[in-house]
C-alpha cells in the first residue's frame, strides 16, 4: 500500500486523539482491557511496514497540509528511509511497550493518565518521522520533551522523581532552543524550511558564513536530546521513570532522535571537517564515558541506562566518521540497540515487579521463577555483547571494520572502541546472565508475578527478533539500509551483511574484547571497590553540578531583580525620567542639529506677557508649600495656558481648557477636603541636587523638542489635505471639530472610552453613595440655590447650543458636555440632597448611553460598504440662532462624545463628593486595614 | 514668539519633574497635573503658533486662508486635555486611597504594601 492521502498525518493524530480519549477510557481498567489500546500504535505499524517497499527502493513520498503559509510553516510531510524506520521502531515497539505498561500499571489509578502521555509522545515522535517542514518538525521535537517531562514525572510524589523530570526537560527543551535557532539559521540561508530543499542547496550551506553557527545549534539540540557528554546526566536521572517509559523513551525511541536528526542532517550539514571532528571526538567520550561507568553500577536500571549512553556515544561517533560503511553500520546499530535495550529494559521492569528490587546484588537464580524473561534477556545480553549469531556481533564486527579502514581512525579509537565494549560485555553479563545463575533464589518472589503474558511478550518479541535479523541479514535488512545509507551518506553503497567474514584481524579483535570482558566480569567485585574510592575521591557528578548551576541562575535573577526593582516609587520615577531624557539626548546628537535659539515668529506683547506669568506661576508653584495655595496656583497656570491657547487661534482648546481647569479645581477641593495635613517626609525623594539636574535636564529637552520640531519637515502635514477636505466633504467649517468626529472618529473613538474607564476605576475604588444616610442634614447657600434655578438651565442650553453649533463654530461636543455637566453638578450643589441627574439619566447611564450612541452612528457606514465610522449625511436645515445643521453621523457621534464626557464628569463629581459627605456624616472614618 | 513658547513648555516640564521627584504624593500630583500641561502645550507649539488665525473657515470662504494653523494638532490636544484631566481625578483618588491605606507613613511605606 503506497503512502497518500496525507495517511502519515492521520496516523499521528489517531495517535493524539488515542491520548486525548485514553484517560477516560482507561478509568475502568477492569472492565476496558487497557492491553486492547495496542491495536492503535500496532494498526499505524502495520501501515507503515505495509508502505515500505517503494521507500526501501528509494523512492520519497511526500505531502504538504497546509498550516501558516505565510511563517513557511506548511506541515510538509515525507516518508524518508530514515523516517520510515523512525516510524517503525517508534509504533513498533510502542506496540509492545502498551500491552507490556497495561500489565505493569495494572490496577494503577493513574494507568489512564500514563497511556495519555504515552500517547502524545508516541503521536509526536511519529510527527518528528514523517515531517519535512523543520519549523513543524521543531514543535513535535519539543512535544516529545514536554512528554518525556511528564512521564519521568510519572511519581509525582517523590522529589528526585520530580527534579529528575525537570532537569530532562530543562535539559532537551533548552537544547530545543537551540535547534530552533539552527532551523532559524538554515531557513535564513535558503529561504525554505523544506529539508529536501535544504539537501538540494548543501554545497551553498557549506560555503555560508552562517554554517558554522547553523551547525553548532542543531548540534547542540541533537546532543542534549541523545544524552550526549556532557548532557548525558539527565538519562540516568529519567530511571526514576517506571520500567515502560525506559524501554520506550529513554532507550529505544526519544534519546535516538538526536541520532535521527544528525543522520537526516547529514547530507545538509556533514562533509566538513567541524562536523567529522566534532561528532568523533563527542562519541568517543561519549561512548568511553557511558561504558566505563556502567560497568561498576549495580541498579539495573542505572546500568542500563549508562550503557545507553554509550551506545548514543556510539552511534554519534560513527556519523561522525563519514564513511559509507559507518553511515551503514550506524543505522544497523540503531535497529539492534533499539531492539535489545528494550528488551533488557523491560525485563528490568519485570524483575523488580516480581522481586521488589533492582539491586543486581540481590538477584540470583531467577531463571527458574521467571523461564522465559531469562531467556530473552540472554539473548537480548548476548547481542549486546557482540557475541555470534545475535545481530549485535555483526554491528560489532563493522564496527571494526569501519574503523581499521577509516583512514582518520587512529589508534586512540580504536582503543576507545575495544575498552568501551569490553565494559559492554560485562555489563551484558551482569544484566542478562548474573541474575538468572545461581540454583536458589536469595529474594523469595513477591505475591505479584510477572509471568502474564503482557509481562514477557515484549522482551520475548524484541529479543529473538535480534536472532531473525541475524540469521537472515540480507533478506530482512539489506535493501532497506541501502535506502538509508543512500539518503544519509547521497550515495550507493553495497555492503555485505553476515556473520562470518573468515579469519581475520577484525575477528581476532572481537575474540580480545570478550576475552577482556568476561576477565573484567569475572573482576567485577575488585572493581566496584577501585571506582568507589575514585568517586569518593573526585566526587564529579553532572546532575550536581548542573543543579547547583540552576539554583546559582535563580539567585542571580533574584538578585538583579531585588536590585532594579526597588520598590520605591521615587527610584522608579528617577529612572523613567532619566532614561527619557537620555533618549531625547541621543537623538539630538545623532541628528547633528545645532541649536541656533532663532526668535521665530513676530513676539506679541499679549501672548509673550502671557508666556512669562506662566513661567514665574510654574516656579512659584514649585516654592509653594501651603496645599490650598498650590491647588489655586494650578489652577492659575491652567487658566493661563487656556489664554495661550485663546491667543494662538485656538477658541475650541481656550474654551475646553478653562472648562476642564474649573472641574480640576472641583476635584481638587473635594478630594483634599478633610484631608490630614501631610507629614513632609525628610528622607523620601530623590536628593535636591539630582533632583534639580535631572528636572533642568527634562526642561531643556522639552525646550529643544519642539524648536527641533520646526526644522523638521519630512512630508506634506496631512492637516493641509484635512483642512482642504472640511468643507466639500464634512460640511463643516471648524476644522478641529471636523477632525475629531468625522476624519479621526476612531481616534475620539477610543479616547472617549479611555475616559470611561478612568471614570469607572475612580467610581470603583471609591464606591458609589449608596450607604443610604439621611441627606437632608446636609445644608446649602441659599445664594447658591437661587441662582441655580436660572442658571443651570440656562447651561443646558447653552451646552446643547455648543453642540449643534459645533460643527462650524467653536464649540462640539466635548465642550458641550463639559458645560452640561457643570449644570448637573451646580444644581446638586445647591440641592445636596437631590439625586445627580442629567435629562433624567444618572452618570452611569449617560455613558452607556453616549457610548452607544457613539458605536452606533458608525454602523451606517459599515452598512453602505464603506469602513466603520465613515460618514453618512442627510438632509440640512436651519436653527434659529444656531445657523444651519447638516444631519449626518457625525452629528450623532458628537452626540455620543456629548453624552460620555457629561457621564464621566459626574460620575468623577459624584464618587468624590460621596466621598466628603460621607466622612462629613461619619466624624470618625473607620481606619483601613 | 516659538521660542518663547518652547522655553516655557521647557518651564513648566522642569518644575513639573522637579515636583514629582521631591517628596511627598501630594506634590507629585501636582507635578504630573504641571507634565500634562507641558506636553499638550509641547505638541500645540511644536505644530507651529501661527498669527493669531483659527481653525475655522470663514463664512464665505471655502478653505483655509494661507498660513492656518493646524488644525490636527489642536484635535489632538483638545482629546488630551479632557483625558489628562481623567488621569489626574483618576490619581486623586488614588492619592485618597494610598492615603487611608498606608496611613501616615507617608511615601516610603508604599514600597511594603506589595499584596
Amino acid at each position: 500500500m503506497p503512502f497518500d492521502f496525507l495517511t502519515p498525518a492521520f496516523c499521528v493524530a489517531a495517535l493524539f486523539l488515542a491520548a486525548l480519549v485514553a484517560p477516560f477510557a482507561g478509568r475502568k481498567t477492569d472492565r476496558f482491557p487497557a492491553t486492547l489500546w495496542a491495536v492503535v500504535p500496532g494498526a499505524i505499524f502495520f501501515y507503515f511496514l505495509s508502505g515500505s517497499g517503494p521507500v526501501w527502493e528509494g523512492s520519497i513520498w511526500r505531502g504538504s497540509l497546509s498550516w501558516a503559509p505565510e511563517l513557511g510553516m506548511d506541515w510538509d510531510l515525507w516518508v524518508s528511509p530514515v523516517g520510515l524506520l523512525l516510524a517503525l521502531l517508534v509504533s513498533g515497539i510502542g506496540t509492545l511497550v502498551v500491552i507490556y505498561a497495561a500489565a505493569y500499571l495494572k490496577g494503577s489509578d493513574r494507568l489512564g493518565r500514563f497511556l495519555c502521555f504515552l500517547f502524545l509522545f508516541a503521536g509526536a515522535m511519529l510527527g518528528i518521522a514523517v515531517t519535512e517542514n523543520a519549523l513543524v518538525l521543531f514543535v513535535f521535537w519539543e512535544l516529545t520533551s514536554i512528554a518525556s517531562y511528564l512521564l519521568i514525572g510519572h511519581f509525582h510524589e517523590k522529589a528526585e522523581s520530580r527534579k529528575s523530570a525537570l532537569d530532562a526537560l530543562l535539559i532537551t527543551a533548552g537544547g530545543g532552543v537551540a535547534l530552533l535557532a539552527g532551523f532559524l539559521l538554515l531557513g535564513e540561508i535558503t529561504g525554505s524550511y523544506r529539508i529536501g530543499v535544504w539537501v538540494e542547496a548543501a554545497d551553498a550551506i557549506r560555503a555560508h558564513p552562517l554554517y558554522t553557527g547553523a551547525f553548532l545549534c542543531v548540534l547542540l539540540g541533537a546532543i542534549t536530546k541523545s544524552a550526549q557528554f556532557p548532557f548525558h546526566f539527565w538519562l540516568p536521572g529519567a530511571m526514576a521513570a517506571p520500567a515502560p517509559v525506559s524501554a520506550y523513551l529513554h532507550s529505544a525511541t526519544m534519546v535516538k532522535v538526536g541520532i535521527f536528526l544528525l543522520a537526516i542532517l547529514h547530507p545538509v550539514l556533514g562533509g566538513t571537517p567541524l562536523w567529522h571532528f566534532t561528532l568523533l571526538g563527542l562519541g568517543a567520550i561519549t561512548m568511553l564515558w557511558g561504558a566505563l561507568v556502567a560497568m561498576v553500577q549495580t541498579d539495573l536500571k542505572r546500568l542500563l541506562a549508562f550503557s545507553t549512553v554509550s551506545a548514543l556515544g556510539t552511534l554519534t561517533m560513527l556519523l561522525g566518521m563519514e564513511h559509507t560503511l559507518s553511515v551503514k553500520v550506524a543505522m544497523l546499530f540503531f535497529i539492534v540497540h533499539a531492539l535489545y535495550k528494550g528488551a533488557l529494559f523491560m525485563v528490568a521492569g519485570a524483575l523488580e515487579k516480581g522481586t521488589g528490587t533492582r539491586e543486581i546484588t540481590q538477584l540470583r537464580g531467577l531463571m527458574r521463577s521467571f523461564p522465559l524473561l531469562g531467556l530473552s534477556a540472554v539473548v537480548a545480553a548476548f547481542s549486546m555483547s557482540g557475541l555470534p549469531p545475535f545481530i549485535g556481533f555483526i554491528a560489532k564486527e563493522l564496527l571494526y571494520e569501519v574503523k581499521l579502514e577509516t583512514p582518520v581512525v587512529g589508534i586512540g579509537l580504536l582503543v576507545c572502541g575495544i575498552v568501551a565494549n569490553a565494559a559492554n560485555v560485562v555489563v551484558a553479563l551482569k544484566v542478562g546472565v548474573l541474575p538468572f545463575l545461581g540454583e536458589s533464589p536469595t529474594t523469595e518472589p513477591k505475591s505479584m508475578k510477572p509471568t502474564k503474558i503482557g509481562f514477557w511478550i515484549g522482551p520475548v518479541l524484541l529479543g529473538f527478533g535480534s536472532i531473525a535479523f541475524g540469521v537472515f541479514p540480507d533478506a530482512i535488512l539489506g535493501r532497506p539500509l541501502e535506502a538509508m545509507v543512500a539518503q544519509i551518506a547521497a550515495e550507493e553503497v553495497t555492503i555485505e551483511l553476515k556473520l562470518w567474514h573468515g579469519f581475520n584481524l577484525v575477528l581476532l579483535l572481537s575474540l580480545v574484547t570478550v576475552v577482556s570482558g568476561v576477565a573484567l566480569f569475572l573482576m567485577r567485585e575488585r572493581i566496584s571497590r577501585y571506582s568507589d574510592a575514585l568517586r569518593d575521591r573526585f566526587g564529579w557528578n553532572g546532575t550536581a553540578v548542573f543543579r547547583s548551576g540552576i539554583a546559582g541562575f535563580l539567585s542571580i535573577a533574584g538578585a538583579i531583580t531585588r536590585t532594579i526593582q526597588s520598590g520605591r516609587l521615587h527610584t522608579y520615577l528617577a529612572v523613567i525620567f532619566s532614561v527619557a531624557v537620555a533618549g531625547l539626548i541621543a537623538a539630538w546628537w545623532k541628528s547633528g542639529y545645532v541649536l541656533s535659539l532663532p526668535m521665530r515668529g513676530e513676539i506679541r506683547p499679549a501672548a509673550a506677557l502671557t508666556t512669562i506669568s506662566l513661567a514665574v506661576a510654574a516656579v512659584a508653584l514649585v516654592r509653594c508649600r501651603g496645599r490650598m495655595a498650590s491647588v489655586l496656583l494650578l489652577g492659575c497656570i491652567g487658566f493661563g495656558i487656556a489664554a495661550f491657547f485663546a491667543l494662538h487661534g485656538a477658541p475650541d482648546l481656550a474654551i475646553t481648557q478653562i472648562l476642564v481647569e474649573t472641574l480640576t479645581l472641583l476635584l481638587f477641593a473635594l478630594a483634599l477636603y478633610g484631608l490630614p495635613a501631610m507629614r513632609e517626609e525628610r528622607r523620601a525623594g530623590v536628593p535636591r541636587v539630582p533632583a534639580v539636574l535631572l528636572s533642568v535636564a527634562v526642561g531643556l529637552a522639552f525646550t529643544l523638542l519642539p524648536l527641533k520640531a520646526f526644522d523638521v519637515q519630512v512630508a506634506a502635514p496631512v492637516s493641509i489635505e484635512l483642512a482642504a477636505k472640511s468643507l466639500p466633504e464634512a460640511y463643516g467649517r471648524n476644522v478641529v471639530n471636523v477632525i475629531l468626529v468625522d476624519f479621526r472618529a476612531l481616534d475620539t473613538l477610543g479616547e472617549i472610552t479611555v475616559l470611561l474607564i478612568a471614570a469607572l476605576g475612580v467610581s470603583a475604588m471609591l464606591g458609589t453613595r449608596r450607604s443610604g444616610f439621611s441627606r437632608e442634614r446636609l445644608e446649602s447657600s441659599p445664594v447658591l440655590s437661587a441662582s441655580a434655578r436660572y442658571t443651570a438651565p440656562a447651561m443646558l442650553i447653552f451646552s446643547l447650543y455648543l453642540l449643534l453649533r459645533g460643527h462650524n463654530e467653536p464649540g462640539g461636543g466635548f465642550i458641550g458636555g463639559l458645560v452640561a455637566a457643570m449644570a448637573a453638578v451646580l444644581v446638586h450643589l445647591a440641592h445636596p440632597a437631590g439625586r445627580l441627574r442629567l435629562f433624567r439619566l444618572g452618570a452611569a447611564s449617560l455613558m452607556v448611553v453616549g457610548l452607544a450612541t457613539a458605536v452606533l452612528s458608525g454602523l451606517p457606514g459599515l452598512l453602505s460598504g464603506a469602513a466603520f465610522l465613515t460618514a453618512q449625511w442627510g438632509p440640512e436645515f436651519s436653527l434659529p440662532a444656531v445657523g444651519k445643521v447638516k444631519l449626518g453621523t457625525p452629528l450623532l457621534f458628537d452626540i455620543g462624545v456629548y453624552l460620555v464626557v457629561a457621564g464621566v464628569v459626574l460620575m468623577l463629581y459624584e464618587a468624590m463628593e460621596g466621598r466628603r459627605v460621607r466622612e462629613k456624616m461619619e466624624p470618625k472614618p473607620a481606619p483601613m486595614p | 514668539m516659538e521660542t518663547l513658547a518652547a522655553l516655557l513648555v521647557g518651564t513648566l516640564a522642569a518644575c513639573g519633574t522637579l515636583l514629582v521627584l521631591r517628596r511627598g504624593l501630594f506634590r507629585i500630583l501636582l507635578g504630573l497635573a504641571l507634565l500634562a500641561q507641558a506636553a499638550n502645550l509641547l505638541v500645540f507649539t511644536a505644530a507651529g503658533l501661527g498669527r493669531g488665525d483659527t481653525a475655522i473657515i470663514a463664512g464665505g470662504a471655502q478653505a483655509l486662508p494661507e498660513g492656518h494653523p493646524d488644525p490636527l494638532a489642536q484635535a489632538l490636544v483638545l482629546t488630551a486635555i479632557v483625558i489628562s484631566f481623567g488621569v489626574l481625578a483618576f490619581c486623586l483618588v488614588l492619592l485618597r486611597k494610598t492615603r487611608a491605606r498606608i496611613g501616615a507613613t507617608g511615601i516610603s511605606g508604599l514600597a511594603n504594601t506589595e499584596t
